[in-house]
């Protein structure tokens, strides 16, 4: 199959994470190309495809002196670099480049060179949505979940109880943001942001980048670090309108993401050692596990709070401290992505051992759009 | 309060908006296949691709299909706690919208209570369709 003979050969994030006034956007995605150029041990001028999110591909290409022979600016969201590492795959297996450079910068938190979050008046977002208040992720994300809940059974303690259990990861992690302990009760007792939604439940907001690059698997083997191979890859989309998801307790783009990414990569579920899910609100990675079929519907909440996807589980989940704990700028997709990396690599903070399938599964907008990508550290 | 962000209608959804200002909530069907009404407008069926699709009056009534209670609202909508809601119309389709005319709080949104439309004025052009609760 053509998605297996790709590699990741460099894999880094920005210098620093967390709150960075003295760089801006584009700033943050040269800081993680020359990280990931390094761990790759290449020069700018070795790269000959770009692909990128929230940044143009061409403003990026000529900021870091590349002269791209195949270019991608897929934006559709925070997994959007899921998207590009399947794009990226498949443009090196039909020799349109032959070693792809992917980055992620946001100045989240500080806002410096970005842009906001408006939309046209004009769009269906805008004469469908806006004028009924949403305003960010928050108050769009979270309305589906009431409807979640009392389909399933499920509760605001289950949610809280994602966010615990991340924290649990976030203390492993020397760069999470947030690292002490929390309970389900400082959970439901936090700010409340937008009913059932409290302020534990939601992501950071923050400042950071990472970068990616990937080769054909034939040329990976003569790179400094071990590779890390690029098993099965999906992806899908929905709507940008929150409201008219076709169903509010499912997500068809994870379904057909997953779906793709699991037959690509021709695992069971039982294969998978690492599993990340896009974790920008408590209620994601219950919607992912059931979605990606490693539990059926309506037993995710359990399967979290009897501790599955916790330290010592059996299916260890966002191990980074994921988007409540470790970091968040807008896009968290990239920073999923490289935990899978680490975890492969066997050199994540919070080490998975002996792992060697990782699941990173991406959601863009909300619930707009999914990407998901298989990784494993031996050759397929 | 600044005033309220507003939707500017484009070709395609004109009939939606000047339904609304006339004091009625307009959807619509393909009249090709079985795939019935939808929304947001526009002007092809979204299931089979037709364009023979035509506008009518839905009966405005809807029940509060899913929700949140947004406690930062925006500067445009006031100080108080408001629900952003989904309601699902009794013709089918769903649309984001406010329950107006009750208390904003989970105990007085319950999920599947019967709600209906009511407009609001906001310019000479645009009215906002808002739902309230059908009974009491």
């Amino acid at each position: 199959m053509k998605q297996k003979s790709v590699a990741v050969v460099g894999a880094a994030e920005t210098t620093r994470l967390g709150k960075i006034p003295d760089q801006s956007l584009i700033g943050l995605h040269a800081d993680a190309a020359l990280n990931a150029l390094a761990d790759a041990g290449l020069k700018p001028s070795d790269i000959d495809g770009v692909a990128t999110a929230g940044e143009s591909p061409v403003a990026l290409a000529h900021y870091l002196g590349i002269t791209p022979t195949w270019a991608d600016g897929t934006s559709v969201g925070g997994c959007s670099f899921m998207l590009h590492v399947r794009h990226a795959a498949a443009a090196i297996n039909e020799g349109l480049c032959k070693t792809v450079l992917i980055t992620h910068g946001e100045s989240g938190r500080s806002r410096v060179g970005a842009s906001g979050f408006a939309r046209a008046p004009s769009s269906l977002m805008g004469q469908f949505e806006m004028p009924y208040g949403v305003t960010s992720p928050p108050t769009m994300f979270t309305v589906p979940v009431l409807r979640y809940l009392k389909a399933r059974g499920y509760t605001v303690e289950d949610l809280a109880t994602v966010a615990v259990i991340q924290r649990e990861w976030a203390a492993k992690n020397p760069r999470a943001s947030f690292k002490d302990p929390i309970t389900v009760d400082d959970v439901l007792n936090s700010p409340m942001i937008a009913w059932p939604f409290r302020m534990l439940m939601c992501c950071l907001v923050t400042d950071g980048g990472g970068a990616l690059i990937l080769t054909s698997a034939d040329r990976a083997k003569d790179f400094p670090r071990k590779p890390v191979y690029v098993l099965g890859t999906g992806e899908s989309v929905e709507t940008p309108l929150v409201s008219q998801m076709e169903d509010f307790t499912t997500s068809k783009a994870f379904r057909v993401s997953g779906k793709k990414a699991f037959d690509e990569a021709g695992i069971a579920h039982s294969d998978v050692d690492h599993l990340m899910i896009y974790d920008a609100f408590a209620h994601l990675p219950l919607y992912g596990l059931e979605d990606l079929g490693f539990v059926e519907r309506g037993e995710a909440a359990a399967f979290v709070r009897e501790r599955n996807t916790a330290i010592g589980g059996r299916l260890p989940m966002n191990t980074n401290g994921g988007g409540l704990s470790y970091m968040h700028s807008g896009m968290y997709g990239m920073y999923a992505l490289q935990e899978s990396v680490r975890q492969m690599r066997g050199i994540a903070p919070a080490q998975v051992e002996g792992a060697k399938i990782s699941v990173c599964h991406g959601v863009g907008g909300m619930f707009a759009a999914a990407g998901t990508v298989i990784f494993s550290n031996e050759a397929p | 309060m600044s005033p309220r962000l507003l939707p500017e209608p484009t070709p395609e959804t004109r009939h939606f908006w000047d339904g609304c200002r006339e004091g009625e909530l307009r959807l619509q069907r393909c009249t090709e296949c079985e795939g019935g009404s939808y929304f947001p407008p526009r002007p092809f069926c979204p299931r089979c691709g037709s364009r023979k699709v035509e506008v009518y009056p839905a009966s405005g009534e809807a029940i509060l299909y899913s929700y949140v209670i947004n406690h930062r609202p925006r500067p445009d909508m006031g100080t108080e706690p408001h629900s952003i809601a989904v309601v699902q119309l009794a013709e089918g389709p769903r649309m984001m919208t406010n329950v107006v005319g009750c208390a904003q709080t989970p105990e007085a949104l319950q999920l599947d209570m019967p709600l209906k439309v009511t407009f609001e004025k906001q310019t000479d052009d645009i009215t906002l369709p808002f739902f309230t609760p059908a009974k009491g």
